[in-house]
């Protein structure tokens, strides 16, 4: 094979796969009345992708604001604008960074686990035992954990959000002596809640929560049954996550513009 | 959902009476498989009589868990056809199917047990996704199947902490917790001890005798198959080749028997997949 030819079909492959996970979303949706029925199922998958994801992102999160806070402050300081570190602190992490860093990590964290989970339960017959249990994998297995993402991200968003701010107070006010009111009232008076929080952490966050998810429940459901099958899985979960992110949030920041 | 009582479980234990002489639970007609153009079944013709144990015998690779999947409808025939209970397989909807398979359990070969939930939750899980029971008979229930083989002890254990031969016996313990009406083992002796296999035989044995349970056997071991089947079909190259009582077919004379019972290389079963020639595989074939 050419190498021309290689990359076509690089490309190809990678077409059909955006399309087979875009049939994949009205099957996931088909199943949601049915996966009412395993709501703890689903409190459960909250509990792994949300809660156990908030020790990386708040970490993350606190780091971030911490670095922005630092790197503003004496970019600032050549224009006498100091005080304006909070507002732009904030800005940043509520449009840009909070939802993106969170979905990266979120793809890293939550999504990995969960492909290799669904493709080692396909590896193993899992699903196919319940299939002949007469039990739906995707309303059982698959629906629950697509759900339980949509719900975690925009939440590990508002987390991760508030620590970047707390970090970035830390550095600004307790490190390099801003004004604490100078902070928090230049801040209050420039963010808007509409416009940079809901849009930028809730609006962002579910759009990257919905993508992120049904990559990660896709590549494990359609995982070949094995161990290569899903090392392979696992990984084109954040490659093709991570590729996602970035080209959604570029749409979606236009449109908010 | 079926209520617990409603359960086809009452029809399973008036069938063998009601059922005429000769009538088959499974009915199989001139089932064609290709799998990437190589026919794994070609043509096969097969009944499964009700309420009798029927052990499927052939070489490994020749499609038993194959067949079980049409029989279950996980995978659909290119050709011919096949009904459970009356019904065609392959024209039910989802729903039918599902209905259908509540009344089959299934052993797989490699068990497939949950590993989210430990051996009792496994062998819980199909009456609490069908069921509304009680808590207290759930547990009743549970208990008496892992009892029957015998790892009521191992009720907390996960999937991981257990050997083979055990997971084996726990899958077993979930297809029969619903007392189908027919039971599918795909390799059940698989990696059992002597003496689990001889619990394993009698339960399969008690299922067949007080519940009418119709069973399906997939197995090698022709020592065990006597002691349980009622009847033997081998099946060879897509066919069934020989079929009879498990005492009798090994010697009923034909070559098929007589190659596979004997353990024989040479005869109409090939021992090799079907391949090129071995020699020019091996680049023996210019120098010679
Ligand atoms: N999903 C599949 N795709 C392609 N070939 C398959 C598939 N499943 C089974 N086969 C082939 O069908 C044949 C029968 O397989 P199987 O039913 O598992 O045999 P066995 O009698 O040992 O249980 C084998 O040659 C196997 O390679
Ligand atoms: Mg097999």
């Amino acid at each position: 094979m050419t190498a021309q030819a290689k990359r076509r079909n690089l490309l190809l492959d990678g077409l059909a796969q955006i399309g087979d996970a875009g049939l994949f979303l009205p099957t996931l949706l088909a199943a949601v009345p049915r996966s009412l029925r395993y709501f703890r199922e689903t409190v459960r998958q909250l509990w792994f992708v949300g809660a156990m994801s908030l020790i990386i992102i708040m970490t993350c999160g606190l780091f971030v604001g911490m670095v922005l806070a630092l790197q503003l402050y004496h970019v600032l300081e050549i224009f006498g604008g100091t005080a304006s570190t909070g507002t732009v602190v904030a800005l940043s992490v509520y449009r840009e960074l909070g939802p993106v860093v969170t979905a990266l990590l979120f793809a890293g964290r939550a999504g990995t686990s969960i492909t290799a989970e669904i493709g080692l339960m396909r590896a193993t017959d899992q699903l196919s035992a319940m299939e002949m249990m007469a039990v739906d994998p995707v309303a059982y297995v698959a629906t629950p954990r697509f759900i339980a993402g949509i719900i975690a991200m925009p939440l590990l968003c508002c987390v991760f959000s508030a620590m970047a701010i707390f970090g970035g107070h830390l550095v600004g006010v307790t490190w390099l002596g801003i004004d604490n009111g100078t902070f928090w009232s230049n801040m209050t008076s420039n963010v808007d809640v509409w416009k940079d929080v809901i849009d930028g952490v809730i609006w962002k966050g579910l759009a990257f929560g919905t993508v992120v998810t049904l990559i990660s429940v896709h590549q494990g459901y359609t995982t070949p049954p094995t161990s290569e099958g899903v090392a392979y899985a696992t990984t084109r979960t954040v490659v093709a996550s991570s590729i996602a992110i970035l080209a959604i949030d570029f749409v979606l920041t236009a449109f908010m513009m | 959902m079926l209520g617990y009582l409603g359960h086809p479980m009452t029809d399973a234990i008036a069938s063998p009476e009601s059922a005429p002489a000769g009538d088959a639970l499974v009915r199989v007609r001139g089932l064609t498989t290709r799998f990437s153009g190589r026919a794994v079944f070609d043509g096969l013709d097969l009944d499964i009589p009700r309420g009798k144990i029927t052990a499927i015998m052939g070489p490994s690779g020749t499609g038993k868990t194959t067949l079980l999947k049409h029989i279950t409808g996980q995978l659909a025939a290119d050709e011919g056809e096949l009904w459970v209970d009356g019904e065609d397989v392959a024209r039910l909807s989802r729903e039918g199917l599902f209905k259908l398979r509540e009344r089959v359990g299934y052993l797989f070969q490699n068990s497939a047990l949950l590993t989210d939930f430990d051996v009792f939750e496994n062998v819980a899980f199909p009456l609490r996704q069908h069921t509304k029971l009680p808590e207290e008979l759930i547990r009743d229930i549970v208990l008496t199947k892992l009892q029957a083989v015998g790892l009521r002890g191992a009720a907390r254990l996960m999937p991981s902490e257990l050997s083979g031969g055990m997971a084996r016996r726990v899958a077993l313990a979930r297809a029969i917790v619903f007392d189908p009406m027919l039971i599918l083992y795909d390799e059940p002796f698989v990696g059992l001890d002597p003496i689990a296999l001889n619990q394993v035989l009698k339960l399969i044995r008690t299922l067949n005798e007080t519940l009418g349970i119709t069973s399906v056997l997939v197995a090698h071991e022709l020592a065990a198959i006597q002691q349980v089947a009622d009847r033997v079909v081998l099946i060879a190259n897509g066919k069934v080749v020989a079929e009879g009582h498990p005492k009798e077919i090994a010697d009923d004379g034909s070559p098929w028997t007589r190659q596979f019972f004997g353990g024989e290389p040479d005869g109409p079963v090939p021992f090799h997949y079907p391949a090129g020639d071995y020699a020019a595989d091996l680049g023996l074939g210019e120098t010679a």
